[in-house]
């Protein structure tokens, strides 16, 4: 029943140069990601997640190997993609509503339409807002909100302009436990409404295998996929799945890949 | 008893008192000679007698300070975009940039007056020399450190060069600018009087060297008080246009600074 991958990243390696010394960054990696699905990367610090995540979008060159995205092959920045990163990355002279209307400043169509039907798409941006508990807060400033807060309307700002391809680094890395967990809930109810792509660079296994259909381990620099592990419950998944056992044996087993890869 | 809010508000005013006093004090009790160091009373006193010399060298001061200084601003600003934005420009121009400021601006004013004559715009070009250093180098720290995430993001969403410059950078670099504005309107202060002190015939610059010439010390000390005043002033002004601008940048505290 699988059709064309929507992300494919066939045999892609990444040699850094840094003065004398090359490195390997990472290393005959293959991935297929389907239309909708939603997969989270972990791996050991530094075993090149991040590196990834900025081939998959273009902001690197891949030094082996190729990507495609829809069909097309990746070559220079893709377009269109939302990205959320650990730090909220803000602007603080914007209000909360009008940075996560940015996008729509720069990604066509709305680029062309947003002077025109600005008020619709404030709608949009609005109800946006109000489905991860932000309604009130669109004309306070980002640093007038908390750690959580501004994290929910980064998360916005990311899929605001509905983008096919979502990528996350470690977007709730920063935060408390209590409110990581609040987040994950959010981050499910948005992916189960607007059915993007997603991929989650994470290294809290618990993140990733609430969130994720599909979780990839990665093993430590150079960084290669060493395990990939469907996550079979079903959704919703709530915080009372986390307890089940069946949720537990997954974190388990994912953990213990994780630890041969550190002491290897 | 005074609040604290008040006491805040007033300092500035108690301390400038307080050294005046202070002064005059010094005066009063060493005996010291008027053409050595004049007590502020009789710096008042030759105020208000030389006020109409006075009002108009210091209007001349201000105009050619403010000429500069705004070509200082406008072209400062354009020169920190364009290092500021681009990696090549900025190592390429910065050490120029750097040795050119290493120059005393006095051992310029003789060139400038060969080229343009004795007068105003020696004075406009030192002011304006002088001044724009700070805001090229500010300027171009605002655009070169946005954070490389937020880069991304925008180029990500397929975002220009130019929209990254206007979306981000610009914005960003703002507090950066009025920041180097407060510094650059006193150096602009300095260039126009030294340039003034050299070569001109009008200007407080000017003022106070005819007045030392002929011993007229408290005239001297008249006019390096209304230079000051003019200073603190333009740099008001500059904390007022700061605050409008950027406010988000100060994050609602209340002091100024």
């Amino acid at each position: 029943m699988q059709g064309p991958a929507f992300v494919k990243i066939d045999g892609v390696s990444l040699t850094y140069r840094l003065a004398e010394e090359e490195t390997l960054a990472v290393e005959d990696l293959n991935i297929d990601i389907q239309e909708g699905e939603f997969v989270a990367v972990v791996g050991p610090s530094g075993c090149g997640k991040s590196t990834l995540m900025k081939l998959v979008t273009g902001l690197l060159d891949t030094s082996a190997g190729k990507i495609t995205i829809g069909g097309k092959p990746v070559k220079g920045p893709v377009q269109g993609v939302g990205m959320a990163f650990q730090n909220s990355t803000l602007l603080p002279w914007r209000s909360t509503l009008d940075n996560v209307m940015l996008p729509l400043e720069i990604v066509e169509p709305h680029k062309r339409r947003l002077r025109k039907e600005k008020k619709a798409y404030i709608e949009q941006a609005m109800a946006l807002l109000k489905t991860v508990g932000l309604a009130d807060f669109a004309d306070k400033f980002p640093w007038q909100l908390s750690g959580g807060m501004q994290q929910r309307a980064n998360v916005c700002r990311s899929i605001i302009h509905n983008p096919r391809l979502l990528m996350l680094d470690e977007p709730f890395g920063a935060l408390d436990a209590f409110t990581r967990e609040e987040l994950w809930g959010v981050m499910q109810a948005l992916w189960m409404e607007k059915k993007f792509t997603a991929i989650l660079i994470t290294h809290d296994l618990r993140e990733a295998t609430y969130l994720a259909d599909r979780v990839f381990v990665m093993s430590k620099r150079p960084g290669r996929i060493i395990l990939s592990k469907e996550i079979d419950i079903p959704r919703p998944r709530t915080l009372d799945t986390t307890f089940e056992p069946h949720f537990g044996e997954i974190v388990h087993e994912l953990r213990e890949h994780i630890h041969s890869v550190r002491e290897s | 008893m005074m609040n604290e809010k008040n006491l805040i508000r007033a300092m500035p005013w108690l301390v400038t008192i307080g050294l005046f006093l202070l002064w005059e004090i010094i005066c009063v009790v060493t005996g010291v000679e008027q053409f050595i160091l004049p007590a502020p009373t009789v710096v008042f006193a030759a105020m208000v007698k030389f006020a109409p010399q006075i009002a108009h060298h210091s209007l001349q001061t201000l105009m050619t300070t403010t000429a500069g200084f705004a070509l200082g601003v406008v072209g400062g600003g354009l020169l920190g975009i364009f290092i500021g934005a681009s990696r090549l420009v900025y190592v390429g121009l910065y050490p120029v940039l750097v040795g050119f400021n290493s120059i005393p601006k006095v051992a310029l004013v003789p060139v400038l007056v060969i080229w343009f004559g004795i007068g105003t715009v020696p004075a406009i070009i030192t002011a304006f020399v002088i001044s724009f250093f700070p805001i090229v180098v500010n300027v171009a720290t605002g655009l070169a450190t946005i954070e490389p995430e937020l880069r991304d993001v925008l180029r990500s969403l397929g975002a220009s060069k130019t929209e990254i410059l206007t979306k981000i950078g610009l914005p960003r670099a703002m507090p950066y600018l009025f920041a180097s504005l407060k510094i650059a309107i006193t150096l602009a202060f300095v260039g126009s009087v030294i340039a003034e002190t050299v070569a001109s015939n009008e200007g407080i610059g000017y003022l106070m060297l005819s007045a030392s010439s002929s011993y007229n010390v408290p005239l001297v000390f008249a006019g390096l008080v209304v230079v000051a005043v003019m200073g603190v002033v333009m740099y008001a002004v500059a904390v007022w246009f700061e605050r409008r601008m950027t406010g988000w940048a100060f994050r609602g505290s209340d002091l100024m600074s």
